[in-house]
């Protein structure tokens, strides 16, 4: 029986070089059966923008409001008042708008990616999507996390500009800014740079969020219970993932 | 002819299969009998791939299954239709999707998917249930539905898993029915895992019994049912049970 033929156990490097290499090439082979995948991104896409959208505006008008009135309070005076329109912009477009709005998605859509595909490991419907001789990485995996990729930003986008209005309306009518002075802030230390740094972070986010999703959907075992559970599992997966991420751009891009 | 040659397989510390030995002959319908548990379903998922063994081998036509290339592995799984427990149909996709999707892996053209999907679905007595989906249709209909998407590959061989369980009597007639007409009509040879002994010996010319990891027991129906082994004719006869009961050498 050769169960037990490696005479040395490889070190954990050899081992983790091993794995990454396996990956690679399962992701590789994935991509590579276009035809598979191909008709099932833009349903995919639709889905993800119909799910997520409201959400992400819904925590980007209110993200918008509180940085306008926490500005305000952090300035007291010291500060000439149209900084608000700087620190809005700023933390909106590099951090607020995709992280907040990767989270949010991490149980909506995480969750939501865990559950379907879960539902089809305990129902056998991934092994019959392989005896129909698809690859289920193909057909499940890979539209789902380039639908995030391409969808994340997307909304990102739409997150942060919902956010900088919110916050502009706040500051003009609450805090006794004018639109030039906010706008004014919102220029002032505005690199090209904040907001592809945001939109960025967010396609990662949205590789990281759906890839989790389809992983521990794909691990399920145990009927009903396990489908919850690795749902549970996806967010917090997801979850962990942005957090880790966010630092990672932060250290090699900033 | 598939062939399994002394297959081993565990799950964690779960022993399931034990040195299985059996030989799978064409044309014929050989019919895997054996308690719940026993490792039936994993039997039949190490024949297209789905697992791997431990130790020993598969072999569909002289090809071992586990040794294949992800291109070969997909060619053989062409040659094999496989009828799920719980028919695993797509819910999210209309029967005639469902059945086109293999189809369309094959790159057959649009007239002859739509020519296979008519007729595969008539022959489970289904004719134009294309638009509908499988939570509308009771649990004998999606099994249906679900031996439709298998032979309208035409396989050479179709693995059935416990293809009338849960289902009613009449209900499970039906579908030994189809299963004699799959190989009467197109001449596939048929793997059917059960424990319903009446379906058994309707549509099995040979019948095997999976007890403890191995075959217990293997021979026509004539010969099952003649049979001198305790094991194999208390689960034939539907009788309880108990393995310790059992004089020693029986158990061996
Ligand atoms: N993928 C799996 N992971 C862990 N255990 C499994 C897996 N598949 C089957 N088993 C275990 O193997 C045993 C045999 O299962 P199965 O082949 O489904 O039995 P049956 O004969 O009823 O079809 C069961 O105890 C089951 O829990
Ligand atoms: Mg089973």
């Amino acid at each position: 029986m050769p169960i037990f033929t490696t005479a040395v156990e490889p070190g954990l490097p050899a081992r983790v070089v091993t794995r990454v290499g396996r990956s690679a090439v399962t992701a590789a082979r994935a991509l590579a059966d276009v035809r598979t995948w191909l008709p099932h991104l833009v349903p995919q896409m639709r889905r993800l923008g119909v799910d997520s959208v409201p959400i992400a505006l819904f925590i980007a008008t209110f993200t918008g409001i509180v940085l306008a009135l926490l500005s305000k309070y952090i300035f007291t005076g010291a500060v000439p008042l149209y900084f608000v329109g700087a620190l809005v912009g700023k933390t909106i477009m590099m951090e607020l708008g995709p992280v907040l709005t990767g989270l949010a998605l991490a149980g909506r859509v995480g969750a939501n990616i865990a559950a379907e595909v879960g539902t089809m490991r305990v129902t056998e419907q991934v092994d019959a999507l392989e005896t129909l001789a698809y690859n289920p990485n193909s057909y499940l995996v890979v539209p789902r996390v380039l639908a995030g990729v391409l969808m994340f930003p997307v909304i990102t986008a739409l997150a942060i500009l919902l956010g900088v209005v919110a916050g502009w309306i706040t500051a003009v009518n609450l805090l006794d800014l004018s639109t030039l002075e906010f706008v004014k802030g919102l220029k002032l230390f505005y690199k090209f740079k904040d907001i592809w740094f945001g939109l960025i972070k967010a396609a990662s986010f949205g590789a990281a969020v759906t890839l989790a999703g389809c992983l521990m959907g794909l691990r399920t075992s145990g009927g009903a219970e396990g489908v919850g559970r690795n749902t549970t599992r996806a967010v917090v997966l997801g979850c962990e993932a942005i957090l880790v991420l966010d630092a990672f751009w932060a250290l090699v891009l900033l | 002819m598939i062939r399994f040659t002394d297959v081993h397989k565990r799950f964690g510390p779960k022993v399931v299969l034990d040195g299985l030995t059996l030989d799978i002959p064409d044309g014929q319908t050989t019919v895997i009998i054996g308690f719940s548990g026993t490792g039936k379903s994993v039997a039949l998922k190490h024949i297209v791939g789905l697992l791997a063994p431990d130790a020993g081998t598969v072999e569909v036509d002289g090809r071992v299954v586990h040794e294949l290339s992800p291109d070969a592995l997909g060619a053989l799984r062409g040659e094999i239709g496989y009828v799920f427990q719980f028919a695993a149909l797509f819910d999210s996709l209309s029967v005639g999707a469902n059945i086109r999707l293999g189809l369309a892996r094959r790159g057959l053209d649009e007239a002859t998917i739509q020519a296979r999907i008519a007729e595969s679905l008539a022959l489970v007595d289904l004719p134009g249930a294309e638009a509908r989906f499988p939570a509308e249709l009771s649990g004998g209909m999606r099994k249906r539905v679900g031996i439709a998407r298998a032979i309208a590959l035409r396989p050479r061989y179709i693995l059935y898993d416990e293809p009338t369980t849960g289902l009613d009597p009449v209900t499970s007639a039906v579908i030994d029915g189809l299963m004699v007409r799959a190989r009467q009509e197109l001449g596939t040879t048929g793997v059917v895992v059960t424990h319903d002994m009446r379906s058994a010996y309707t549509v099995g010319d040979r019948i095997a019994m999976l007890y403890q990891g191995r075959i217990r027991q293997v021979g026509t129906i004539a010969e099952i049912q003649a049979t001198d082994d305790p094991v194999v004719r208390n689960f034939i006869e539907g009788r309880p049970f108990d393995p310790d009961a059992l004089p020693v050498e029986a158990t061996a």
